[in-house]
């Protein structure tokens, strides 16, 4: 596999949410706006690109038998990283994201890439793999997160374009299932065909 | 008074997967039958009451103590696999069939975020230790609940005619979401 398709399995073939379907807490709970959910994308890219480089630098010196706390310490590391960065420069999102920064640590798809691909991999590739998985993360959070606040705002980026309110369940608990369930569906739906 | 409150609250208005969504994987994961559901609910008790348990001693008396409270995700999760790891062992030598019907699922619940989440959640509402027992408890019948519904009603979908599209996760997710808005009729209940 050469490096460009590296980068861009995370996209598409195996984007982490829609295909793997991995992480969906975090994607549930930070996407009533589209700023929201790109948020929490960029700050899982971060954890993600830090711990798969940081996991196949040592993964030569880690036992095999402890390598799992080994790895869930790396990521933790990388999470408070975050969490004290957030707080000082973005004080208003990290309010938002709450205790889904934390929560990053318990993410599959950061253990998932690190046990799979950064443990057996060179730090290149590892590297580029945990940006395009990170990135399509980002992407498919974003997109979800701009039809959430569409349809249940009429505002895009926090800009509204319609008077009155929307269709409001868009932004509560009950449509972010429905909006990510028949997302799921529209890909399974253009990759069989 | 204040404990009906506490758990009222956690089991219906902010139920932990319906509202809060914490422990998706899991409820999507093993939401296929009854009986598995069942399991995985009693697992997720356990060890959700002692960790909560745990980590709050080790906020109080170390982390604040020290004044390290920046470590708290680092200390919690280890706290939370090494007691995953430690309650899988015990009741391996004291109770056979416990072991057997919790099992499998321990090892599972280290990533479910629903753990880690009380644990946080606890520490943030300045809670003392009983409340957030009551608290953690609360949560994991929540947890449960939803659980066992979404399975039950799983294991009637069986025989309907799902379209090709929304097999398996999809057509679970909108369940969730039809439950999701059941539950919103609990708000208001507590205020």
């Amino acid at each position: 596999m050469n490096q460009l398709q590296n980068f861009t399995k995370g996209f598409f073939k195996e984007n982490p949410i829609l295909v793997l379907v991995l992480g969906t807490c975090p994607t549930l709970a930070t996407t009533s706006s589209s700023l929201n959910g790109l948020g929490m994308g960029i700050a899982t890219t971060f954890v993600l690109v830090g711990s798969n480089v940081v996991i196949s630098l040592l993964s030569s010196l880690i036992p095999d038998k402890v390598r799992i706390p080994a790895f869930i310490v790396v990521i933790a590391s990388f999470v408070t990283v975050v969490d004290l960065v957030m707080q000082a420069y973005v004080p208003g999102l990290y309010e938002k994201l709450g205790i889904f920064i934390p929560l990053i640590v318990v993410n599959c798809i950061v253990l998932g890439r690190a046990e799979a691909f950064a443990s057996k991999n060179s730090v290149l590739s590892s590297f580029i793999d945990g940006m395009g998985m990170g990135l399509g993360f980002t992407m498919a959070l974003g997109v979800l997160g701009a039809f959430r606040e569409i349809a249940g705002s009429g505002a895009i980026f926090g800009y509204k374009f319609i008077k009155g309110d929307g269709i409001l369940v868009f932004i509560l608990a009950p449509g972010a299932f429905f909006a990510l369930g028949y997302l799921i569906a529209l890909v399974n739906r253009i990759r069989k065909t | 008074m204040e404990y009906i409150l506490i758990i009222i609250s956690a089991v219906f208005i902010n139920n932990i997967v319906l509202a809060q969504f914490l422990g998706i994987c899991p409820f999507l994961g093993v939401s296929s039958k009854v009986n598995t559901a069942l399991g995985m609910a009693g697992a997720v008790t356990f060890v959700l009451v002692l960790a909560t348990m745990v980590t709050y001693l080790v906020q109080t008396y170390i982390l604040n103590k020290l004044g390290i409270a920046f470590m708290q995700t680092i200390t919690f999760i280890l706290i939370i696999a090494a007691l995953v790891q430690m309650v899988e062992i015990i009741l391996k030598k004291i109770s056979q069939p416990l072991y057997q019907a919790l099992g499998i699922f321990l090892p599972l619940i280290t990533t479910n975020c629903a753990v880690l989440g009380v644990a946080i959640l606890v520490i943030k509402k300045d809670y003392n230790l009983l409340e957030g027992v009551v608290f953690g408890a609360s949560n994991a019948i929540g947890f449960g609940l939803a659980l066992i519904i979404l399975a039950g009603i799983r294991e009637q979908l069986e025989l309907a005619d799902v379209p090709k599209g929304m097999k398996g996760v999809p057509v679970s997710l909108v369940i969730a979401g039809i439950l999701a808005l059941a539950f919103m009729g609990f708000t208001g209940i507590v205020k």
